[in-house]
């Protein structure tokens, strides 16, 4: 399973040079095996994909894992939209209001975007999910309601021998005294447990968490503990602070592993990170 | 054991910032989590008896009404939620752990989460006031 991190920034993009190492597009990553093609989220890093050959089998999944516009402000630049030869498959979570189309349609139609999603001359297919398990060629998936503003959830892609779970916007520690500790009480337990690589959300310091709890987003810290209470093997911290620079993420990370003698391997997500799974 | 559905878990981290008693039950009746204020109306801690069969927890309360005569299980909300799916409110009596008659009122709704599946119940307990 090959994963090309695309957008590890959160919130919104930078073009600062002070976030030019870890990169300043927005959540996207890209993973492959075999013939499939998924996208995991739709930010300004999916602008990368325009310069990829078509996939043989002329499909591409996008995998939504919410409908913040950090996360699907890339669609409108989605070059393969515009290609009717492809069938481009979109999934994202339920709401117990509106139907995906009618939320997408928010962003893609005028005013925000000349082109409506119903126009796009590619076959497109939306698919409403849950706590759900699919399928997407070779790749088992399952995906579950994470805490989060509004609807949101996390994905388990499982492959032919290792098994990826993205968790970008996340905040299981909310609540008066932090993470619970019981497993059968923890947010996105079930899609973490024993992956061999976690891309979670790490947005705050633990000084900055405590004055943005109920934002939806980890402390670094959290995002360790939560590694460790799943077993993960190998964890990617991302959805970067816009207002992070280079200099403080590596600063920060010089204080985690200061404080923090895990076993996993931890380390931040950047932009243009290539990770090859068994 | 999977982990709890998302609705469940932000209810019990909800119950746990909240001063009143308050019992999340899943939908077979069991009860998965009570706070800190409920522990001194069940007498026990939850980080001790962790969750508690439908058998063991309902048999603490002895519920009545008005006159002291005992109420049926299906009088009470808890038990009607999670029949019907519905929010059920009642003022009634119970003797306390001590011995002691005390009148509440609880209110209880259903969790039905996004996908509308019913998840589960939650039941929070008031002391009863004279109006």
């Amino acid at each position: 399973m090959k994963i090309n991190l695309w957008g590890v920034r959160g919130s919104i993009p930078t073009s600062s040079p002070d976030t030019k190492y870890y990169g300043g597009n927005t959540s996207c990553t890209l993973v492959t095996e075999d013939a499939t093609t998924l996208i995991m989220d739709a930010g300004s890093g999916i602008q990368y994909y325009n310069s990829q050959a078509i996939p043989v089998n002329k499909r591409i999944d996008i995998l939504l894992t919410h409908l913040h516009m950090d996360h699907i402000q890339g669609l409108g630049f989605f070059n393969p939209f515009f290609n009717p030869e492809l069938e481009i498959h979109i999934w994202g979570p339920t709401s117990s209001s509106q139907s995906l189309h009618s939320r997408l349609s928010r962003y893609l139609s005028p005013p925000l975007f000349p082109v409506r999603l119903r126009d796009l001359p590619c076959k497109l297919i939306l698919h409403e999910i849950g706590n759900t398990v699919f399928d997407i060629g070779h790749f088992k998936i399952q995906s579950a309601y994470l805490i989060h503003p509004g609807p949101t959830v996390g994905y388990r892609v499982i492959g032919n021998q290792s098994v990826y779970t993205y968790l970008p916007d996340h905040e299981p520690a909310l609540g008066r005294n932090g993470m619970l500790h019981d497993k059968k009480w923890i947010s996105g337990y079930d899609l973490a447990l024993n992956t061999d690589l976690l891309y979670h959300d790490g947005q705050y310091t633990a000084q900055e968490y405590v004055n943005r709890k109920g934002w939806g987003h980890s402390s670094f810290d959290d995002a360790l503990l939560f590694s460790l209470l799943t077993e993960v093997k190998r964890l990617l911290i991302g959805h970067h602070d816009p207002l992070h620079t280079d200099l403080q993420l590596d600063e920060f990370f010089k204080d985690l592993q200061k404080n923090n003698n895990h076993k996993f391997n931890y380390e931040m997500a950047i932009e243009g990170m290539k990770i090859n799974l068994p | 054991m999977p982990a709890y559905e998302i609705e469940i878990i932000l209810n019990r981290q909800l119950a746990d910032c909240l001063s009143i008693p308050v019992f999340i039950t899943d939908i077979a009746g069991n009860l998965i989590f009570y706070n800190e204020p409920a522990e001194t109306i069940l007498g026990n801690r939850f980080e001790e008896t962790g969750e508690m069969p439908v058998e063991t927890w309902s048999t603490i309360f002895k519920p009545m009404d008005e006159l002291k005569n005992p109420l049926l299980p299906d009088e009470l909300p808890l038990v009607k939620t999670l029949k019907n799916c519905y929010p059920y409110h009642k003022t009634f009596w119970i003797e306390s752990l001590l011995g002691k008659m005390e009148k509440i009122s609880v209110t209880s709704y259903p969790i039905i989460g996004r996908s509308g599946k019913f998840l589960g119940a939650v039941a929070i307990f008031w002391e009863a006031k004279d109006e």
